[in-house]
């Protein structure tokens, strides 16, 4: 198991965690994951990444500081995305009923360790 | 957009849009267009067509050679636009689809999305329709009768 993968795995240890993703932040593909069986993840790292550059042209546009959590809260789910190092994101996609800190807190240790 | 198949519109106008790209061709593994969107030129959708099953015949052969049991998609990214071949099994015929992307969108977009064409057009795809042989004799003409389809010239 690669250091990648075993850093996800901590994160997809939190409770309502459904998958946990390393994507290329340019390209939308999935580099690393940790997953329940049966999840489609594919479709959450393509839209991580384009969400994640658009909110960048957005952040620049304001001439605000760049987002440290996206968070898209959504019907069946949530959404979280942090940036990591080299260019990639960190992908979490939980069921609603999650603890949005303790995700956000084990994702934004997840991108330190990845660093 | 300009389609050989009137079915093929649909699910190609579906993927154009969400995955934003620039450039869509679809056809078969011998070069014949089946549909296009984003060509302003006749010779620029044969020189691509022919190109594009060129590649796929290449990466076929190469795959053969190597014992790797066939190659998926074919995806050269430059500075400003990236190109995504890749071909697919349609009933009856094995198909080719050409997009070309830029900075707009994502090869992960383009990736999803092309899935989902595939799912789209297999759905869409006439259940009654005897499957066409591509004859390498004919092809000149198939294709030239396809682009005079597609320019409406």
């Amino acid at each position: 198991m690669t250091r990648e993968q075993v850093v996800l795995e901590d994160v997809t240890r939190v409770a309502g965690v459904k998958s946990a993703l390393l994507v290329s932040a340019d390209d939308g593909l999935v580099v690393a994951e940790s997953s329940i069986e049966g999840q489609e993840v594919d479709a959450a790292a393509a839209f991580s990444s384009r969400l994640a550059q658009r909110l960048a042209v957005l952040t620049r546009t304001l001439k605000t500081p760049p987002m440290s959590v996206l968070l898209l809260q959504a019907t069946l789910g949530q959404l979280f995305v942090v940036s990591g190092a080299d260019g990639l994101l960190l992908v979490a996609v939980t069921s609603n009923d999650v603890n949005i800190g303790e995700v956000r807190l084990a994702l934004l240790d997840a991108a330190g360790r990845l660093h | 957009m300009r389609a050989i198949e009137p079915w093929v519109e649909q699910p190609l106008s579906t993927f154009v849009t969400e995955a934003q790209v620039r450039v869509a061709l679809l056809m078969t593994s011998s070069g014949q267009v089946v549909a296009q969107h984003g060509f302003t030129r006749s010779l620029d959708v044969m020189t691509a067509a022919a190109l594009g099953a060129g590649i796929v015949a290449s990466t076929r052969a190469l795959a053969a050679e190597t014992a790797a049991g066939g190659f998926g998609a074919v995806v050269h990214q430059g500075g400003k636009l990236g190109v995504y071949l890749a071909p697919f099994e349609m009933p009856g015929a094995q198909w080719i689809g050409l997009a070309v992307f830029g900075p707009d969108t994502s090869l992960g977009m383009v990736q999803l999305f092309f899935g989902r064409l595939i799912e789209d057009l297999a759905k869409t795809a006439p259940r009654s329709a005897p499957a066409r042989e591509v004859l390498p004799e004919t092809f000149e003409d198939d294709l030239n009768s396809s682009l005079r389809a597609l320019f409406g010239r």
